[in-house]
């Protein structure tokens, strides 16, 4: 079946079927930044943001999509280059695999959240899960990139 | 030194952040045939009928794989150098299955649905056989999980199928029995260590080609490209030469990718067809039916005078290899190899014992790679002989631990899958590391524990650890610099970065050789065509043994490049002058940028290029101490980690901000294996810890504050004074955190992981029997 689905801004028409999901349709459009870890919403390396929340595209149906806006952090070129460089900065590169989708739930985070709390940050993005860098960097670059909007 | 030893950025996150196409699955061919493998129910059975017809006939199925389709040719997928010190017992597919989630066929279909729905159309009639699901029971089983002929070892390993053996060990320094014998006090206690796993966040992904010339081109989200296509080569005997094995950007590998996964099946279906083919696994086949840790059980006894000086170190150690024997043997010595040397004013030390197979999901390389679980044995033990004897376990560790310029016997006994080499410690800080973390963790203040009020106590614990850097005398590196026009460099190496960083410390170690910014140098890892040799990122080598590849090469390309100044000069080469931008030579003066166009455009026209090699002839350990700070609730038995202090001497860092981050993901590894990452398998041999949800690894929320150090330390065998720092950190939490438990609430745990119900369970052991 053919849905509509608003992507990064630009109006896209895929044909699917009923079962698939938006992660597979979405890769198969070479959108690379969403990637897959483990089938079951745990691992947060999926996330989109729908009409502006973040949701796990690996258990969302595509059809589920239809008529919505969906945003990857293709569509937040800036603001993933800017977390980047704080991210290099506190050395919390490592593998890379969770960092997309880690800086697109960083700025759902920064539009649901106004001056978010140390606690604040872990509880928003306790579903990004990494096993690189044991947390500390990425929070202190984080909290960083945040201090740089004030 | 200007690029090396400085906090630069990582030269590959700010891409990876943005999305760009990086990870083997964004390599895959858009038509490729999804493969999927059929895997046993079953955790023992043979395959008595297989019947594909149904499968076969599917719309858009164009291949199914049985045993039937491959030679017996035995191999393993260990992915070590040649020959293996693990034993070549695995077949492509066979007609035995030997854990629940082992291959039994595989498919090959046009999408997901297809491949899917062609598994279900598989007939198999299995013999269900009784499985060995008890490790402790699997030696001299009458039940024999390898029964097949074709198997063996391929030098000596202590191999013994009919006694489901996949190896074993003995080595003795001294006469231990006299020791334990003549010591004043004596511990004795067993340790039981679990089957982590690695749970890297991309999961095992390949995907293959053939490609104009019809060669096979593979996408291997891998540790070890170089391995990777001479065990395709082996296993299917295809020709090497018309392999290529590419790794593009690994999400997380831990040791979880330096064996073979799907490559077999793809690479077999794209040979088959021709046409490409893919494979990811889902989470469950990576928890499932890749491999974990080797779970082992440590009977250790240690002897000791009544004033605290250790005397012996004595271990029987059991380790479950599972379905097959992949690392069987060296993880197994590691955990001796690279732990009692810690302790080397012993008078004899004894370690022995047996890796069995069972009908698990196999055992196999990861981070920490026996030292870990030896770790959690040997620094809980010494903690228990502190209490016996009254010692504070700092003071017993400063009196007993290995010290600069010492050396252990062990290490010329006990080397990989074979005799080590003798070894004195150049560098060792250890006292400072110890001396350094008993500040941080406010030791003075806290030791043993202090009362929070609301049943809450505070407690702090800590070990002692070394790791190795390479595998001396059988791991080689190299690396090869290119100059290009415009004075700038191609850095091309085998090493492979699997998110630990070494592209950038290679570039680093590069751009400091060869007088350049960081900028300058354009790292390229590895592609089996393109790249050279380098046995790949394991056992700690990267830094260290392709460091040191890397750095002869930066030193040679920077002669060549003082060479063709002196002919553009007309002087002796020693009469050039060169910082890395200029050179000069009186009143003579050229750029790289100059003297580069002038080579490959005008005159004495030639290309600069240099691949230099390194192999190791010593493994210099870098060490650590790990101190944590606890609060531990005697109602619920919930242990909140406050801060966990690390103090490292891995040499001088190459990047001191990369190699934090190596010890922090390292020490929150451990902290997963120590307290939440529960392993638990059904009676019947099922894995139920088969997913993200019940299998939990740490999240931010649990992650407090890491406190990171490091010593200084110049190793002068490592490249610009480095050490290794890939796996030292996730030595010791475990020890650690059972230290430090005990010291808050006096109870001993002595089982991974430790769980809020074991320490509950332990304080009512403990009130019954006050």
């Amino acid at each position: 079946m053919r849905i509509n689905i608003e992507v990064n801004g630009n109006l896209k028409t895929y044909d699917v079927a009923p079962d698939d999901y938006l992660l597979d349709t979405l890769r198969a459009d070479n959108i690379f930044s969403i990637k897959r870890g483990c089938e079951t919403s745990s691992c947060g390396v999926c996330t989109v943001l729908m009409d502006g929340k973040a949701v796990q595209s690996c258990t969302i149906l595509s059809v589920k999509a239809e008529g919505h806006k969906i945003t990857t952090i293709e569509g937040h070129q800036k603001e993933a280059k800017k977390l980047s460089e704080h991210f290099g900065h506190q050395g919390a590169d490592q593998c890379g695999y969770c960092n997309s989708a880690l800086a697109l739930t960083v700025h759902a985070m920064k539009d649901e959240i106004k001056e978010p709390t140390n606690e604040d940050i872990k509880e928003y993005l306790v579903g990004n899960l990494c096993r690189c860098t044991g947390y500390e960097a990425q929070h202190r670059a984080i909290k960083l990139c945040l201090e740089d909007d004030e | 030194m200007k690029v090396v030893n400085q906090a630069l950025p990582s030269v590959d996150g700010k891409g990876l952040m943005m999305g760009k196409k990086a990870y083997s699955d964004d390599y895959a061919e858009p038509n490729s045939l999804i493969v999927k493998v059929l895997r046993s129910p079953h955790p023992y059975a043979k395959i008595v009928k297989i019947d594909t017809t149904k499968a076969e006939a599917l719309d858009g199925v164009e291949l199914v794989l049985t045993y039937k389709d491959f030679d017996r040719r035995p191999f393993t997928r260990a992915g070590q150098g040649y020959p293996e010190p693990s034993p070549h017992d695995k077949f492509v597919l066979d007609n035995y299955v030997r854990y629940i989630g082992d291959e039994a066929a595989a498919v090959a279909a046009v999408d997901v649905r297809t491949a899917e729905k062609a598994l279900k159309l598989i007939d198999i009639e299995y013999e269900v056989l009784e499985p060995v699901l008890d490790f402790e029971t699997a030696f001299e089983n009458k039940i024999i999980i390898h029964p097949e002929p074709e198997i063996h070892e391929m030098f000596p390993i202590g191999f013994d199928p009919k006694k489901n053996l996949a190896a074993s060990y003995h080595m003795h320094v001294g006469d231990v029995d006299k020791s334990l014998e003549e010591s004043e006090v004596v511990i004795e206690q067993s340790f039981y260590t679990h089957a982590q796993a690695h749970v890297m966040i991309e999961p095992h992904t390949v995907n293959s080609r053939m490609d104009y010339q019809g060669r096979l081109v593979i996408y291997s989200s891998t540790q070890t490209p170089i391995h990777v296509r001479r065990i395709i080569s082996q296993a299917l005997d295809y020709p090497l030469s018309k392999i290529r094995v590419i790794k593009p950007r690994v999400g997380g590998g831990f040791g979880g990718k330096q064996q073979v996964h799907g490559e077999m099946f793809v690479a077999t279906v794209t040979i088959k067809t021709g046409k490409p083919a893919k494979m990811i696994y889902t989470r469950k086949e990576v928890f499932e039916s890749s491999y974990s840790r080797h779970p082992m059980r440590f009977d250790l006894k240690l002897g000791s005078t009544k004033d605290g000086v250790l005397k012996a170190i004595d271990a029987y150690v059991v380790s479950d290899t599972g379905a097959y024997g992949e690392h069987a043997l060296t993880v197994f010595m590691v955990a001796a190899a690279k732990v009692f040397p810690l302790y080397n004013k012993v008078d004899s030390v004894r370690f022995h014992g047996n890796v069995v197979y069972t009908n698990h999901t196999p055992g196999g390389a990861y981070r920490g790679y026996g030292a870990i679980q030896g770790n959690f044995a040997l620094e809980s033990a010494i903690d228990m002989l502190c209490h016996k004897l009254d010692i504070d376990p700092i003071e017993f560790r400063h009196k007993n631990m290995i010290k600069e310029t010492e050396t252990s016997p062990i290490f010329k006994i006990m080397g990989e899958g074979g005799e080590g080499i003798e070894m004195f410690m150049d560098t060792c800080k250890l006292d400072y590391c110890v001396k350094r973390g008993y500040e941080l963790i406010k030791w003075k203040d806290i030791y043993p524990n202090k009362y929070l009020g609301n049943s809450k106590y505070k407690g702090v614990g800590m070990a002692i650890a070394m790791q190795g850097s390479g595998i001396p005398y059988i791991d080689m590196a190299s690396a090869t610099i290119k100059l290009n026009d415009d004075g700038f460099y191609n850095l091309m190496i085998g090493a492979t970065d699997i998110g630990q960083g070494s592209d950038t410390i290679l570039s680093q170690i590069a751009a400091e050789a060869l007088g350049t910014t960081l900028d300058n140098v354009i790292p390229y890892s590895s592609d089996t065509d393109l790249t050279p040799f380098d046995t790949g990122a394991y056992a700690s080598s990267t830094t260290y043994v392709s460091g040191n590849a890397v750095l002869k090469a930066g030193k040679e390309m920077r002669q060549m490049i003082i060479n063709e100044a002196a002919k553009v000069f007309n002087v002796k080469p020693e009469d050039v002058e060169y910082d890395g931008v200029v050179l000069k030579s009186g009143e003579n003066e050229i750029t790289l940028k100059e003297l580069s166009n002038r080579l490959y455009y005008n005159e004495d026209q030639k290309q600069l290029q240099i691949t230099s090699s390194y192999y190791g002839t010593k493994s210099p350990p870098p060490f650590m101490a790990g101190f944590v700070e606890v609060n531990v609730d005697k109602e619920t038995g919930e242990v909140e980690i406050v801060d966990y202090v690390s103090v490292v001497d891995c040499g001088t860092t190459i990047n001191p901000m990369l190699a934090k981050g190596q010890v922090e993901g390292g020490i929150v590894q451990g902290i997963g294996m120590a307290m939440y990452e529960e392993v638990i398998y059904t009676k019947k041999g099922k894995l139920v810890t088969n997913d993200l949800m019940n299998y939990r690894i740490p999240t931010r929320r649990e992650i407090n504050k890491l406190t990171t150090e490091f010593a200084d330390s110049y190793e002068k065998s490592g490249p610009y004074g480095a050490k290794s720092v890939g796996e030292i950190g996730i030595d010791t939490p475990p020890a650690a955190l059972a230290n430090a438990v005990y010291n808050a609430v006096g109870v001993r745990i002595t089982t991974l992981p430790i769980t809020p119900e074991k320490i509950l369970m332990a304080l009512k052991e403990k009130e019954k029997g006050e």
